[in-house]
């Protein structure tokens, strides 16, 4: 991956002659590359990261990840049956995976009872859906490469050879 | 060399309990400036001589597998076989350095006991050995420490703070036994190209003598592969190797290295680590174990955000004012402060005092140091942003013309 990449997929706010600074290139250069990657939509958005216990905590919210077994539908697979369910605006995230089941949804909802009104009345109701698991989620340790309890605590000498 | 901060000839009048090598032994500059900057809040330090990351995770689970295991005990003199085996395997790897792991090596308490040990087996009373300046600051105590005499080379005025094999020829006497080299180098950043590194070591086998070469940042280096003097030809019989734990995997606190050479001195130093020693810590030698299995894309991520905030600063130093080459290596710049007017003491005393960033004075290094600092970035960047720019702003306010005309404008 371009290091420009990686560095802003960590801090999207680093100032552009900073940027030229760490990379070793121009600011025109920097400013070119993040513009194209930008129009190719290699580059999606930029956005906040929110700690999800103080935003779910207040608004509460409640998050539930989905097992979800389908029979995939000839000429179609699993694309058409996917897109019916990721439509719906609770629905997060969705993923094909191999295994045991085939879609895994992060679902998020106002309450419980809502997570058990979508899976009942829309999820376990369409034709092809044989089969639905929800987990609900209690504690997030780590997500996104951020950890949320715990972590190092390193007290290092201010001055040292 | 007749006289010597270290050897002087007359005894001191006063009496003491202390032996003379040790009572004069210069106090370390770096220990003055750091009950200076204990004694403040809130201070970002570029002071630091070690990384910032916390030791791999995978590293630190080994360790509290290896106490869970029950590996409490002393291991042999020389080191784990398993360890000593990995250590030739991954030289072997990583540089067709080739040694074997019964003869070749010793696994000791950090570079700085290996260091010692070394200083201890080749140096007899009076013995000189070449300490290149500026330097990391064990090279001329050990030496001292040893019986013997440090012989600076100051490169200080040398573009990139690098040893010339005219200045080292110049250096060498009939006393001279060793020298030491250290690349990429604490605190310049300084390393060498195989030209480089040929023309030093035709200096070294000139005059038949050994080489201590420290390489404990080698896989901190930027721009170009590291290449040990070792592995160049007529050095392998001549060259004791020096490499660690502490930089590359993050594992100073480990306190684990080792070194690699002919076999005569490698077992002259385990003579004197099994009396004074015994043997390096189980739990460390089992995390290398790990360290050299399985960390190399963890030191691959941390050696990818030292290069960036290395560009960074240096950047940032030049347009501030003071000039800094390009450092190859390890984690630290060494920019000149010349153009401030002021020595290496006053402006790092000041730049604590008025902008609570801590630096080391160049002087710690080596007598010549006064007009640089050092400064370590393993820092966080946001630190490094900010002290970049107090640094600036100390600067312009003190040396006003010094400030390149590009700061002015973007600011
Ligand atoms: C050049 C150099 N050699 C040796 C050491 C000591 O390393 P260790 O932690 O392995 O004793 C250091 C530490 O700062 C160093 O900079």
């Amino acid at each position: 991956m371009d290091e420009l990449l990686q560095i802003l997929s960590r801090d999207a706010r680093i100032p552009i002659p900073d940027l030229a600074a760490m990379t070793g290139r121009s600011e025109d250069d920097v400013r070119a590359a993040i513009a194209e990657y930008e129009r190719r939509g290699t580059i999606l958005r930029y956005r906040a990261v929110l700690n999800p216990e103080h935003i779910d905590a207040a608004n509460g919210k409640v998050r539930a990840w989905i097992e979800v077994n389908v029979t995939p539908q000839r000429g179609l697979g699993f694309d058409a049956i996917a897109e019916r369910i990721y439509r719906f605006p609770e629905v997060k995230s969705c993923y094909l995976l191999s295994g045991g089941y085939d879609l895994l949804l992060m679902v998020e909802c106002d309450s419980l009872h809502q997570v058990g009104a979508f899976v009942a009345e829309k999820l376990a109701t369409q034709e092809n859906v044989t089969r639905t698991a929800t987990h609900f989620l209690l504690k997030i340790y780590k997500q996104d490469d951020d950890i949320f309890h715990g972590g190092d605590s390193s007290e290092r000498l201010p001055v040292s050879p | 060399m007749s006289s010597s901060p270290y050897h002087p000839h007359t005894v001191a009048p006063r009496v003491t309990r202390i032996s003379h090598v040790v009572e004069n032994l210069p106090p370390s500059g770096i220990r003055a400036f750091f009950d200076l900057v204990m004694s403040m809040d809130d201070v970002i330090s570029l002071g630091v001589g070690e990384p910032d990351f916390v030791t791999p995770w995978r590293i630190r689970e080994a360790s509290i597998f290896a106490i869970e295991k029950g590996y409490t005990s002393y291991t042999s003199n020389r080191g784990m076989p398993e360890l000593l085996r990995e250590i030739s395997s991954w030289l072997a790897r990583s540089y067709d350095l080739h040694y074997n792991p019964s003869q070749h090596i010793i696994i000791t308490v950090g570079v700085s006991e290996a260091l010692d040990l070394a200083m201890r087996a080749i140096i007899n009373p009076g013995d000189e050995v070449i300490v290149p300046e500026p330097a990391y600051v064990s090279y001329a105590p050990t030496v001292a420490l040893a019986g013997g005499i440090p012989v600076s080379l100051p490169t200080w005025h040398v573009p990139g703070f690098k040893i010339t094999p005219d200045a080292l020829d110049q250096r060498i006497s009939s006393r001279t036994r060793a020298v030491v080299i250290n690349y990429p180098a604490n605190p310049t950043g300084t390393s060498y190209s195989r030209a480089e590194l040929e023309a030093l070591a035709a200096v070294i086998r000139k005059h038949d003598l050994l080489l201590l070469s420290d390489e404990v940042y080698d896989q901190l280096s930027y721009d170009a592969p590291h290449i040990p003097i070792a592995t160049l030809p007529g050095m392998y019989d001549r060259t004791l190797y020096f490499n660690g734990f502490s930089k590359a995997y993050a594992m100073t606190g480990y306190r684990l290295g080792f070194a690699c050479g002919p076999e005569p001195i490698i077992s002259a130093m385990i003579k004197i680590h099994q009396y004074t020693m015994l043997c390096a810590p189980i739990i460390s030698q089992m995390a290398a174990i790990e360290a050299l299995r399985n960390a190399t894309p963890d030191v691959r991520e941390m050696v990818a955000e030292y290069n960036r905030r290395r560009r960074f600063i240096v950047h940032a130093l030049n347009l501030a004012g003071l000039p800094c080459h390009l450092p190859e290596g390890a984690f630290y710049a060494f920019p000149s402060i010349a153009p401030t007017g002021m020595d290496g003491v006053t402006f790092a005393t000041r730049l604590l005092q008025e902008e609570r960033v801590a630096v080391v004075p160049g002087t710690a290094f080596g007598p010549g140091g006064s007009s640089f600092i050092r400064i370590a970035y393993a820092a966080s960047f946001d630190n490094l942003r900010e002290a970049a720019r107090r640094i600036t702003r100390f600067v312009a306010r003190h040396a006003p013309h010094a400030v390149s005309p590009s700061t002015a404008l973007a600011s």
